[in-house]
């Protein structure tokens, strides 16, 4: 009986979507063509981090576009901080004025314009404009402050649930004890060794968590992107590299610049070869966390897109149901990127306190 | 790689910096040094309570084997005491049967001491009444036969040889 229910419960999202489907393509049936590229636009356009968060857009009868969401404050270096709402550059249609100068938001970035909002291109199709320091808060931005208030408060309970309860975990805590355990006896202790892993412990779960819940809420329908962001995986990953060779002892360095127990000319060659090494691992990080989400999404998208260009009951069904299971595959990726990125990072400090 | 570039957002990667260093170190204040403390407090209880529990199993052990061997002394000791019980009543029957022995043969003796010099006395006496009886026959038969000598002497014979006891 339930499974009939559940059954009848998916046929009535199936045929919601494919009505979805049908009815944009009878108003859009001379855009049609178009429609692949504009789903190529709009995945781009999801990849990437705005200056608003809006979770969709529509237009309206009369041509207009709207836009479902609400605006984040930009903030502007530019001989002096410049800040404005994000609902001022009007989704690139308008052009700010600030004091004398004039600003318009251009594929994602904002530059210096005059006042009709002239962008000036050179010969290899590059903006030429004047670009300010932008420190806005974007929806990135937005999306992880959320996400660290979310895990402060998260963890200051399940730490405060331990004085509470008798040192046994209550609530929300109980879910991700045994996950803070895991990262201990299972990612630091045995790639660090029990004698120094403290130190790192703090940084593990840190980011563990932090790069598990951006990823899930990039499977959102919010349409997030944040560890799919070049710029964020490269924070992350330097943060690894920075305390991998800050906490370093003399042995790491030996291994990279004289390495122990090889004949004298190896070592002249190896030393190079370790050097680079030293930049490759977190260069290999911060690529491999910021292409598997980026994928990931681009996956999802695309698939979501075919389900509007097959517009039949055969291929949408199919896209639908691809998309689906790519959905629940990508719940395991996050989980699983986040892992990497955290059993790497304990192997390289691993690598930087060994001892022999 | 010039894309790669071209998306990077030097904005964000300061705000992304700012964000984890700042939850890293807050998070380490307020809940991991809190949550690693408290889950190593707890698994330090847990190990002290098994060793705890095993110490007591051993003591247990130790208690019963105690136990066991503080009955088995008691047994012994009630069977020693017993047995010495069962000596001493032995011994006293004994020493009762020797000393009544002892004094029967005592009374025994004392007895026939008694009757011996009861029969000595009997015999004196009787010796006596014979002595005296003699005498009264010797008179009658002195008074009889005193003309014959021969007879006389004869008769004294025969009345000594009778005496003779």
């Amino acid at each position: 009986m339930k499974k009939k229910q559940y059954i009848s419960a998916i046929l009535l999202v199936f045929s919601s979507f494919i009505a979805l489907a049908t009815d944009v393509t009878i108003k859009d049936e001379k855009k049609s063509a178009d429609l692949k590229s504009e789903i190529k636009a709009y995945i781009r356009h999801h990849l990437e981090d705005t200056h608003d968060f809006s979770i969709g857009s529509y237009t309206t009868d009369d041509g207009k576009k709207k836009y479902i969401g609400f605006s984040l404050p930009v903030i502007l270096w530019d001989d002096g901080l410049v800040t404005f709402s994000s609902g001022k550059l009007k989704h690139g249609k308008a052009v700010h004025k600030v004091g004398p100068k004039y600003y318009k938001l251009y594929h994602g970035k904002i530059y210096r314009t005059d006042a009709e909002g002239t962008i000036s291109y050179d010969a290899n199709k590059k903006v030429i404009n004047y670009k300010p320091l932008d420190l806005s808060m974007t929806k990135s931005v937005v999306t992880m402050l959320f996400t660290a208030a979310l895990m402060f408060f998260m963890f200051r309970s399940l730490a405060n649930s331990y004085k509470t309860n008798g040192s046994i975990a209550a609530g929300v805590g109980r879910f991700f004890e045994p996950i803070v355990l895991y990262i201990r006896d299972d990612i630091a202790i045995p790639n660090i060794g029990e004698k120094h892993y403290q130190k790192y412990m703090s940084y593990l779960l840190t980011i563990f968590f932090f790069i598990w819940f951006l990823n899930i809420l990039g499977l959102s329908p919010l349409g997030i992107n944040v560890t799919g962001n070049i710029a964020v995986t490269f924070g992350l990953a330097l943060l690894t590299f920075l305390i991998t060779n800050l906490t370093a002892n003399k042995n790491y360095w030996a291994h990279i610049f004289w390495m122990p127990g090889v004949p004298v000319l190896m070592k002249f060659v190896l030393a190079p070869i370790e050097l680079l090494g030293v930049f490759i691992k977190p260069f290999s990080l911060l690529i491999r966390l910021y292409a598997n989400i980026q994928a990931g999404h681009i996956v999802l998208m695309s698939l979501i897109g075919m389900m509007f260009i097959f517009n039949n009951w055969l291929g949408s069904s199919l896209s639908f149901v691809l998309a689906f299971i790519i959905s629940i595959i990508e719940v395991l990726v996050a989980l699983l990127q986040a892992y990497i990125f955290t059993i790497l990072s304990a192997l390289y400090f691993g690598f930087a306190v060994e001892e022999h | 790689m010039e894309k790669l570039l071209g998306e990077f957002s030097f904005g964000l990667f300061i705000w992304q910096t700012f964000i984890v260093v700042g939850l890293l170190l807050l998070l380490r204040k307020f809940a991991w040094t809190p949550i690693l403390n408290a889950i190593n407090d707890r698994e330090e209880g847990i190990r002290s309570a098994l060793q705890s529990a095993e110490d007591a199993r051993a003591e247990m052990q130790n208690l019963q084997a105690d136990n066991e061997r503080i009955f088995k002394e008691a047994r012994a000791e009630r069977d020693g005491l017993l047995k010495e019980a069962r000596e001493i009543k032995q011994k006293m029957i004994d020493d009762a049967k020797d000393e009544a022995k002892t004094q029967a043969a005592q009374i025994m003796m004392q007895a026939q001491a008694a009757i011996e010099s009861e029969k000595q006395a009997a015999v004196a006496e009787l010796k006596q009444q014979v002595a005296s009886l003699s005498i009264e026959i010797a008179e009658k038969v002195t008074k009889e036969t005193l003309a014959d000598d021969k007879k006389q002497s004869q008769l004294v014979q025969k009345l000594l040889k009778d005496v003779n006891l």
